[in-house]
């Protein structure tokens, strides 16, 4: 295999100290594992709440939850799971351990740069966590935040807790501007020789252009939480309206509570792509590896990201679409939006084609890769409903909303979590997971979140609304209603729970499992061929890698094997062969 | 086995849709990365100050918006950045020729300018609190505090590094670690003033 003999390997020394090692490491590998357990350690909270929250749905009787609490946590739940969990794991966990590895470079182009990212992060959780302590409690506004409401007494949470939510959402935008800096930059400059932007495996594609678009779209909820801070400490009115609140006259004067609405959707909309694209990339690799087949496509694959990326900056105010705007604007954010379902369906359809007359394996990634497919779909499906307006507008605010979006944006990129990290797993830790609790945990989790979600959809055509913390006593929610809430509940702890089974293969097997060797999955990315596994500083040893084709070389007619790495040279001296060698000689 | 798969070129020995030419910039050179880094941060920022001029557009066409009269000192202030950002564009000349004094002087006066840049606006913010015109006044003071403050902030974080510029320029360093250096603050400074332009002119003729 080729490499090539490279002038830098000594310039990145290897970190001698513990500290330096795994505390204030500047290595993307370690960077991208302290992301990811943080991810994980506050996904688990916002977890813990939702189990809470479905205990006092299903058995209001127990009282566990006030309404108050009911809020609070309803708000941090989904702030955490889709900004503090799935944002900074798909950017600051995958994209920092795969896009180097999966390039051919030593690390990130800004190690300190990242080495800081990491470190606001954990700041921006810490504030975060913190505000569950300060007086008040943490902020009860719903996830996104909308004032006046946010800011008013009568909202739980209205003081304290609004303040060091927008100040812990600041912090993370800093961090996720110096990752995604760091992402955009490694990407566009520090690619192996060979590695062409059209050889790059779809996960790094995912991501780049998910981070591009974070570094694009941040900046407005940044912005929207500055002048809200503002409105809440100073009294200013960028968004607070001439308000009465509990007898008293606010300080506030006309302000637009619709311009937080734009702002905060501008960036909302294409966050939800921000976790779904990277969502795609990783999928597509996981599905052409255990299906050992080229992913069909590809071109199509990445100008679908890339479609999906740029559309999703004109769709976002099909969020407000009951806000009493202009129907003209419905009519353009409606259209825009059903846009979106093309290059959507695009990739769907590829991945089926990929999977059509494939030598299907079924591990556990497959799995979670499958199970994702099955799950977007559905959830897709139902926001065709919800992006048309008419439709929409009875069934804004239901729990079809909730079932959809959870479908969509929480299942489905949790699945692919879960994959990803039981496909990789080998590499970070040199072991296998363990493939008998991994198909329980997939069982477990992918039939438990259909129970859990589906049946919302009736709930919610029945006119059940969201953000309800009780609902005894309303005449058109029906008995039957309440038991599948009690039903849906049980089903919720019990998935809840089998998240133990993953956690404890995790840290059982990053020590004890079975030693998995460099390519296990004989798989063809560039990662899976480093010399040493889990890879050392500076990932290549002495030589980096030349890159000769493409990520999907699996069962190439006339060859023995069934897989082809990356950087196999070609059997016949093209030029990419006669350069290589040029390269060898001209570089050591 | 793929049913699409091209048969017809065994001899490629690959499945690749495409051949893609091989044209390596090598391994990635310091001084180089740093500029994409920096062009890449500006993408950031210009969708900050974008979005607040959006935000400042749509809410003056609220009901309660009352222009708001511009103190002098913001005429003195862009005067000033011009002047700060010309005075790094002649420190940028002089690294890029190796005039090691001249970078030297570009440098101090365009960092003093700019240092008398914040004074301005200092001034600016003074001048509107004793006209009545506080912070939470009304929204236009609101936006003025908040779009030259994040400017402001921008600038001071700006500063921080051409202080280790010029940290870095009286220690031994190599002329092409300074020239670099210089470069990403002159580019850095352009871009400023630009946005500082473009936020002037919102004020003034948008107020
Ligand atoms: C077993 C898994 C989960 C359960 C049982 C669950 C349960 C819930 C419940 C009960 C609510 C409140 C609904 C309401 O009262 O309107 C909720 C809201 C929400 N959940 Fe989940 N959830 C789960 C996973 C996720 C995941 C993985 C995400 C990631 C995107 C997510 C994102 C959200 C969001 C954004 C909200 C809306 C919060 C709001 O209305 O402000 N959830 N969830
Ligand atoms: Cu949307």
């Amino acid at each position: 295999m080729a490499y090539v003999p490279s002038a830098d390997a000594h310039a990145h020394h290897e970190p001698q100290s513990f500290v330096t090692k795994y505390i204030w490491s500047q290595d993307h590998k370690v960077i991208a594992i302290q992301y990811s357990l943080t991810a994980i350690a506050v996904g688990i909270v916002a977890l813990v709440l939702s189990g809470l929250m479905r205990v006092q749905l299903g058995m209001p009787e127990t009282d566990l939850v006030d309404a108050s609490a009911y809020y609070q946590f309803m708000t941090m739940h989904g702030m955490i799971m889709v900004v503090y969990l799935l944002t900074a794991l798909f950017l600051g966990g995958f994209g920092n351990y795969l896009i180097p590895l999966m390039l051919g470079a030593r690390d990130m182009v800004f190690p300190y740069v990242n080495m800081l990212s990491y470190w606001f992060y954990l700041l921006s959780v810490l504030v975060l966590m913190a505000s569950f302590f300060v007086p008040g409690g943490p902020t009860g506004a719903g996830w996104t935040l909308y004032p006046p409401q946010a800011i008013t007494g009568g909202t739980p949470g209205a003081g304290w807790g609004i303040l060091t939510m927008l100040l812990s959402l600041a912090i993370f935008i800093v961090a996720a501007t110096m990752g995604g800096l760091n992402y955009v930059t490694t990407v566009l400059q520090a690619r192996a020789r060979g590695m062409t932007l059209m050889r790059m495996p779809l996960t790094v594609w995912g991501i780049f252009i998910a981070s591009i678009m974070a570094l694009l779209a941040f900046p407005a909820l940044l912005v929207a939480a500055i002048m809200m801070f503002l409105d809440a400490t100073l009294g200013t009115s960028f968004f607070m309206p001439a308000i009465i609140a509990m007898g008293r006259e606010l300080p506030h004067e006309g302000g637009s509570p619709l311009l937080f609405q734009h702002l905060f959707w501008f960036f909302g909309h294409p966050e939800v792509y921000i976790v779904a694209l990277p969502a795609f990339g990783l999928v597509s690799d996981i599905i052409s590896t255990h299906a050992r087949k080229n992913i069909f496509g590809y071109h199509m694959m990445v100008w679908a990201i890339v479609i999906i990326g740029v559309l999703s900056f004109f769709v976002w105010a099909h969020h407000m679409y009951v806000s009493g705007m202009n129907l003209a604007f419905g009519f353009f954010f409606a259209i825009s939006t059903l846009v979106i379902a093309v290059p959507t369906a695009i990739k769907v359809y590829n991945w089926i084609l990929t999977l059509w007359q494939a030598d299907i394996h079924l591990t556990v990634p497959m799995l979670f890769a499958m199970g994702f497919l099955v799950t977007f779909v559905v959830g897709g499906l139902t926001g065709l409903f919800l992006g048309n307006v008419v439709v929409d507008i009875p069934l804004a605010d239901t729990y079809f909303v909730v079932a959809h979006f959870h479908m969509v944006m929480g299942v489905a990129p949790i699945l692919v979590v879960f994959g990803a990290i039981y496909h990789w797993f080998p590499k970070i830790t040199g072991r296998m997971m363990n493939d008998t609790l991994g198909q329980l945990h997939f069982w477990i989790t992918f039939l438990g979140t259909y129970i859990i979600f589906f049946p919302m959809h009736y709930l919610g055509v029945m006119g059940m609304p969201r953000r309800y913390y009780a609902y005894e006593d309303y005449e058109f929610i029906p008995q039957s209603a309440h038991d599948l809430n009690a039903f849906i509940t049980y089903a919720a702890l019990v998935v809840g729970l089998a998240q133990l089974l993953f956690l404890y293969n995790m840290f059982w097997s990053a020590f004890y499992g079975r030693p998995s060797g460099g390519n296990p999955w004989r798989a063809t990315g560039l990662e899976w061929q480093t010399p040493d596994t889990p890879p050392k500083h500076g990932n290549w040893g002495e030589k980096l890698p030349v890159v000769h084709r493409w990520p999907y070389d699996y069962n190439v007619p006339g060859v023995e094997q069934d897989f082809i790495p990356q950087n196999e040279p070609r059997p016949h001296s093209g030029t990419a062969e006669g350069e290589h060698h040029k390269a060898e000689e001209g570089r050591s | 086995m793929s049913f699409w798969v091209d048969r017809s070129h065994p001899e490629r020995g690959t499945i690749e849709p495409t051949r893609t030419g091989d044209r390596w910039p090598g391994p990635p050179e310091r001084p180089k990365l740093a500029m994409r880094g920096l062009l890449i941060l500006l993408l950031p920022l210009t969708s900050m100050f974008g979005l607040l001029i959006s935000a400042y557009v749509m809410r003056r066409h609220m009901g309660d918006w009352q222009p708001l009269p511009l103190p002098w000192q913001v005429w003195l202030s862009t005067v000033l950045l011009v002047l700060s950002s010309a005075g790094f564009e002649w420190a940028r000349r002089a690294a890029a020729a190796g005039w090691v004094d001249d970078v030297r002087r570009g440098l101090l006066v365009a960092g003093l300018l700019a240092l008398a840049f914040l004074g301005s606006q200092l001034w600016a913010w003074q001048q509107l609190q004793l006209a009545g015109l506080a912070v939470a006044t009304n929204p236009a003071s609101s936006f003025f505090t908040l779009m030259t403050g994040l400017h402001a902030v921008h600038l001071v974080a700006g500063l921080a590094a051409w202080f280790r510029t010029r940290a870095v320029l009286a220690g031994e360093a190599e002329p092409a670690t300074v020239q670099s250096m210089v470069q990403l603050c002159a580019w850095y400074w352009h871009f400023l003033l630009a946005v500082w332009l473009v936020l002037f002119g919102v004020l003034l003729f948008l107020a």
